[in-house]
């Protein structure tokens, strides 16, 4: 009989990162849901086209890279990509604008940097802001109106035609402006009351957004509660968010209001599934708290003074270049230490 | 109730316990030998005092220590030492060191004890000795000679004494049976240990999910002042540091011992030990170990005699061999596998794991690192796991030595929680004896150079007193000289041939004066190329043929001697070259051809300087 010789520990904890994966992806469905209820069955496509497409790439690459496809697909990384990308495009967004969006993420931001685990941005947020440099036009104009306001909903086989002719723009009658960009367009030369007499804003922050908002944040309180997720980045991220719309914008006759910061837009996907993706994350806790509040004040800062409307993106990625720089200053104090060593070892060490 | 802290990080491994722990403690009875390790412990080993045919009592000392840091090994049984020799020992790399072999006589006849039931009475230090000789060190694991840790330096003082109860890892209980069962052994030994270093507290420290052991300890102390503090459930709560952090809120500083700042740790088993051998005078022969895992049919805890053979105790505990996949020395999350059933069980060894193929299976393969910071949540140490484990990866040493990688108590919580199944505490294993090596060799090369340094010291040294002499005597030699000469010389100007003898030598003198100058022309020639050959030689002075005649004499002995400086010098560098040479190829390192050449030149040199020499 040959024994196993094992290094130790010789127990592990079976939550294997495909697993996490999975919650992640489980724990947006409440928000695809509350997508699909308010803004019609755009986001569900789009889900399901862009992981298809994140898987199928991914595949190739791996295989053109010559590294065990099934074995890395397994990891449901790229299906979140694909998941999340598909959660934050624009609802009537054409085909190839999510095909472009999903190449880039999986081939350019993450395997060309080296695949799982080395890739210093965020997959998705990169895909996002390609396209959204790229075609302004198809990302701003595609996004559905509130079900209910547009001339009859479009139905199923309506929606999916729609993605499907790769029109730049699609139905006139059945998009909308967002709220936020809304309120951005028309806060210089109207009033609070003035602008959000647009169906768009409804009867309490912005009709369908705000439960679509809601919605993600109960998926977050779930990872959250499942420590899937810790809780600095959520709470760095909207605390930073909020504290910068308390300094700033209290007056709602020039600045967008804090409810409209937190219940618009990408805001709660961004805070508890996209900011939280841990590889291009900071990742010790005071890190994280910085990296996030960082995001929070940047989303706010872009909003509220540049080109576009929802910030999130451009956000995550500006904070991910800072994050090698944020890990290198807040290691915690090891136990025994009187202070943390900070930054690179000195010479006289070695 | 005493206070608690927190101490960071942490995991709640399942605790498999109740597997060993619903049965007394029982003998594991008489293997047929016993395989006693001279070295149990950190320190020397000790020095063996038996032969081979020799029949031994038992308790009898069959190892002995000198002054150094190290305790004696006593035979656990009555019997006859069959062999001295090289068995495989408890140790992660499976090495072998020397054991004595004992063949039990199953007689159990005990040797002369001497219980000291009065120590108050006795000098503290004949209590500490009574300690060591009883061959008694930490029976927690690391196995520190007790009587050491009982003593601190002077400028310590230790008010804390603690009684480490929390056997935090899965799957262990024979620190929880102790409890139970010899609850009042346990406070002796505590006792002796309070009496010895009078701390100004005494608090066992015990985690919750041995509500027995809890009650057992609060009865036999009851009326004592000993603190019983029930700590939390969670890992590795148990190890020392942790220990300390809960029960006192002060951590032991990085580098140190918990003696600095006055706090001293001791193992349950070892306070039984220390009221064993203090009140019977019994020696340290046996310890309670837990037998536990899927393939044994009755796991529990053991009475185990020092030396026996695990296969010994696994056959108490009904191993079925088939189903034995891993055998595991230790806690799930510290021990190490075994390679051979036959190794012996040693002072420090608390447990044994037989694990089926199911219970413990074989990690998942390696996934890339996704940086989600789990592993930087549970470590204790408050270290970033993830960080270390770059470098470790990237054998970017220094940056993981920066990060505090000697701070890792290698608990493997990191590891545990990891997603991605990174092996992370072999890791950091691989950086930390990584960086021990180039420790020791950078140690080493310091040390060769510090002597070659000395050695060249020496021999310029001993070279200028020996040019000096030179110089004297060959200044001596040049004013006799001169003194003939002239001498000479005016006895034939005069004319006034005296001694015709002394005319004659005097021309003789003349005539070898010339010749003289003429060879140390000739020298100084071979001097200056010599000069040349060896780069390093600094010429005292530019030799030209012309200017060689008038130095003439006088000057002819130096030129040899400064030949054989040259000599001298060429000859030390090629002994440096030649150990250069040594250590590349020791170290294989890539320039080991360009220092071969470069040795042969300097053979050559020398070779050349010596002919050089000779001609002169
Ligand atoms: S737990 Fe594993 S995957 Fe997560 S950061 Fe640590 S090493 Fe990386
Ligand atoms: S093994 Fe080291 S790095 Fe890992 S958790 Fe334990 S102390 Fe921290």
């Amino acid at each position: 009989m040959a024994l196993v010789q094992q290094s130790s520990p010789h127990a592990h904890r079976a939550r294997p990162t495909s697993r996490i994966m999975l919650w992640v992806m489980i724990a947006t469905v409440p928000g695809l849901l509350a997508q699909t209820v308010f803004f019609g069955w755009g986001n569900l496509i789009n889900v399901v086209w862009c992981i298809a497409l994140a898987l199928a790439t991914e595949a190739a690459i791996l295989k053109w890279r010559s590294k065990p496809v099934g074995f890395f697909l397994k990891d449901n990384t790229a299906a979140v990509t694909g998941l999340l990308l598909g959660l934050s495009l624009p609802q009537f967004a054409p085909w190839w604008v999510s095909a472009v969006a999903v190449f880039s993420a999986i081939v350019v931001a993450k395997q060309l940097y080296g695949g799982l685990g080395s890739n210093p941005f965020n997959p998705a947020m990169v895909g996002y802001a390609l396209v959204l440099i790229s075609f302004p036009l198809a990302m701003t104009t595609n996004w559905a109106a509130p079900v209910g306001l547009g001339q009859d909903a479009p139905g199923f086989g309506e929606t999916l035609s729609a993605i499907a002719s790769g029109q730049q723009t699609a139905v006139d009658g059945w998009t909308m402006a967002t709220p936020l960009d809304e309120y951005k367009h028309k806060v210089g030369s109207h009033t609070a009351a003035e602008i959000t007499v647009h169906p768009t804003f409804g009867n309490f922050v912005a009709r369908g957004w705000e439960w679509v908002n809601a919605a993600f944040l109960a998926g977050g309180l779930v990872l959250l509660a499942l420590r899937i997720i810790s809780w600095h980045i959520p709470v760095g991220f909207l605390g930073g968010l909020v504290a910068m719309s308390l300094l700033f914008g209290t007056n709602a006759d020039q600045y967008a209001p804090l409810s409209l910061h937190l219940l618009a837009g990408g805001t709660m996907l961004g805070a508890f599934f996209i900011a939280t993706d841990p590889v291009s994350a900071a990742t010790s806790r005071q890190g994280k708290l910085i990296y996030a509040v960082g995001i929070g004040a940047l989303v706010y800062l872009i909003r509220s003074w540049g080109n576009y409307p929802d910030a999130v993106a451009f956000s995550v990625l500006l904070m991910n270049f800072a994050v090698p720089f944020i890990d290198y200053y807040t290691p915690p104090r090891t136990y025994g230490h009187h202070k943390a060593r900070r930054g690179l070892p000195t010479r006289k060490q070695g | 109730m005493t206070q608690l802290w927190n101490f960071g990080g942490g995991i709640h491994p399942p605790e498999n316990k109740s597997q060993s722990s619903n049965r007394p403690i029982r003998s594991a009875g008489l293997p047929a030998r016993l395989v006693l390790p001279l070295q149990q412990h950190i320190g020397e080993p000790a020095r063996c005092i038996v032969e081979p045919g020799q029949k031994v009592l038992k308790g009898e000392v069959i190892a002995q220590v000198g002054n150094g840091m190290g305790v004696p090994v006593h035979a656990p049984t009555s019997g006859i030492v069959q062999r001295i020799s090289l068995e495989p020992v408890p140790h992660p790399s499976g090495m072998s060191d020397t054991c004595v072999v004992l063949i039990p006589d199953g007689e159990e006849r005990w040797c002369e004890l001497v219980p000291q039931p009065e120590y108050r009475k006795l000098e503290r230090d004949k209590v500490l000795a009574l300690i060591r000789q009883a061959g008694i060190v930490g029976l927690g694991g690391a196995g520190f000679p007790t009587n050491i840790k009982l003593r601190p330096s002077v400028d310590r003082k230790v008010d804390t004494l603690i009684l480490n109860g929390a056997e935090c890892e899965p799957y262990i209980t024979a620190d929880d049976m102790t409890m139970r069962e010899k609850a009042d052994q346990v406070m002796a030994g505590l006792r002796i240990m309070a009496w010895l270093l009078r701390p100004s507290r005494v608090v066992i420290g015990i985690e919750k999910n041995k509500p027995e052991a809890i009650a057992a300890l609060r009865q036999a102390a009851e009326g004592s002042k000993t603190e019983i503090a029930v700590i939390p459930t969670i890992y590795p709560s148990g190890g020392e540091k942790q220990l300390i952090q809960i029960l006192t809120g002060q951590e032991v500083p990085s580098g140190g011992i918990p003696a600095d700042i006055g706090v001293i740790c001791q193992n349950i088993g070892t306070a039984v030990a220390v009221a064993d051998a203090i009140l019977q005078g019994r020696p340290l022969i046996s310890r309670v170990m837990t037998a536990t895992g899927e393939a044994l049919a009755e796991p529990g805890n053991f009475e185990v005699l020092i030396g026996t053979p695990a296969s010994h105790l696994l056959t108490c505990a009904g191993v079925s061999k088939q189903h034995m996949s891993r055998l595991v020395l230790g806690g799930p999350m510290m021990g190490y596998t075994l390679q051979n059933t036959d190794t012996p069980l040693i002072k420090t060894s608390n447990c044994v794991i037989a694990a089926s193929a199911s219970e413990l299976p074989a990690p998942a393969p390696e996934q890339p690192c996704i940086r989600c910071g789990l592993c930087a949540e549970a470590c204790p140490m408050e270290l970033l796991p993830q960080q270390l484990f770059w470098h470790a990866k990237a054998t970017e040493f220094e940056k993981a030595e920066h990060l505090n990688l000697f701070d890792c108590i290698e608990c493997g919580a990191c590891s545990y929680v990891c997603p991605s199944s990174i092996p992370l505490v072999q890791y950091y294993r691989f950086a930390k004896g990584e960086i021990r090596l180039q420790r020791a060799e950078q140690q080493k090369s310091d040390r060769a150079r510090v002597r070659f340094e000395a050695r060249q010291q020496r021999l310029d040294r001993e070279q200028q007193e020996k040019d000096q002499r030179r110089k004297d005597r060959a200044l001596a030699a040049a004013k006799a000289q001169e003194q003939k000469t002239s001498d000479a010389q005016t006895t034939v100007q005069d004319g006034t041939v005296t001694n015709e003898r002394s005319g004659k030598s005097a021309l003789v003198e003349q005539a070898l004066a010339r010749k003289k100058a003429k060879a140390a022309a000739a020298s100084a020639e071979r001097t200056e190329f010599a000069t040349q050959l060896s780069k390093e030689a600094a010429p005292s002075e530019t030799f030209t043929p012309e200017h060689a005649g008038k130095i003439a004499v006088a000057e002819t002995v130096p030129s040899v001697e400064e030949l054989e400086q040259q000599l001298t010098q060429v000859q030390i560098k090629l002994e440096k070259m030649q150990s250069m040479l040594e250590d590349a190829r020791s170290g294989q390192a890539p320039n080991v051809d360009k220092l071969e050449r470069a040795v042969d030149k300097n053979i050559e040199r020398v070779r050349r300087a010596q002919r050089a020499i000779d001609d002169a």
